[in-house]
């Protein structure tokens, strides 16, 4: 099972939540907006919601009266951290192969 | 959030007591070393992570029964000084074919007096991120990586040592 990505993984593996995913990738929208243009119920809408939240995947925040829903802008920094610490890890093991072939 | 161009590079280097050309096999045969079980898209053990040497040939992993996920391309393919190789899993560990949403790996291989020292360079995040010149005006990507790093790869990679 991998490390990176299994909770993010899991939550992205309904239907509804990928297409609720892929549309706030275009910017910040409110529960209402969301369920306008999907064939579920706004309740539904915020369930799937508070899902991708607790994965990491989506932040919300306050905007007057309104609660807007967007990706975590953290991911990208995430990810580069993430192949920061992997990749120093990963040649460790790369040149014990190289140099263990060799002997 | 500040609007930003670019997000720093990862860069990371290793020197190898072996010659350019043994660490340039040694690197693209990713069966040999990649760490697999934490650093895998399959839910089954891997066969193996296989590049095919060729620009433009496949990046992937096969498990043990023959499925295959697929990572990325190697974009050019220069032994035993140079291989680039596109990762096309984006912040959702989803692939995405499009290359405007690929990372970007190049790994050189010098001749050192006592044997190779191997630069890697992973750059290019800002195609998942905020504001590059084709992303949208807000935030893109997605991830929550850092709470699955700081749970489960920092524990990992220390209980290795």
């Amino acid at each position: 099972v991998s490390t990176y990505g299994a909770n993010g993984l899991a939550a992205l593996g309904d239907p509804t939540r990928r297409t609720i995913f892929e549309r706030l990738a275009d910017g910040p929208l409110a529960v209402g907006e969301l369920a306008r243009d999907l064939p579920v119920s706004r309740p539904a809408v915020s369930q799937h919601l508070k899902v991708l939240k607790d994965a990491g995947l989506v932040i919300d925040r306050a905007e007057g009266t309104r609660r807007l829903y967007q990706l975590d802008p953290a991911g990208v920094e995430a990810m580069r951290a993430y192949f920061d610490a992997f990749w120093n890890h990963a040649l460790v093991a790369f040149k014990a192969a190289a140099e263990g072939e060799v002997q | 959030m500040t609007e930003q161009a670019t997000v720093a590079s990862v860069r990371a280097s290793i020197l190898v007591r072996a010659t350019p050309e043994h660490a340039f096999e040694t690197f693209t045969d990713m069966t040999a070393w990649w760490p697999r079980k934490e650093h895998q898209l399959s839910e089954k053990p891997l066969a193996g992570v296989i590049i095919e040497p060729r620009a433009g040939g496949r990046w992937f992993e096969r498990d043990v029964d023959g499925g295959e996920c697929d990572w990325g391309f190697v974009t050019a393919w220069e032994p035993p000084a140079r291989v680039l190789l596109a990762w096309h899993l984006g912040p959702d560990w989803k692939f995405n074919p499009d290359p405007a949403k690929a990372t970007e790996i190049e790994v050189r291989f010098t001749p050192q007096d006592d044997g190779t020292l191997v630069e890697l360079e992973h750059r290019g995040f800002e195609v998942h991120g905020p504001a590059g010149a084709r992303m949208r005006d807000e935030v893109a990507g997605g991830g929550g990586w850092g709470r699955i790093l700081e749970e489960r790869y920092v524990p990992a990679a220390n209980a290795r040592r």
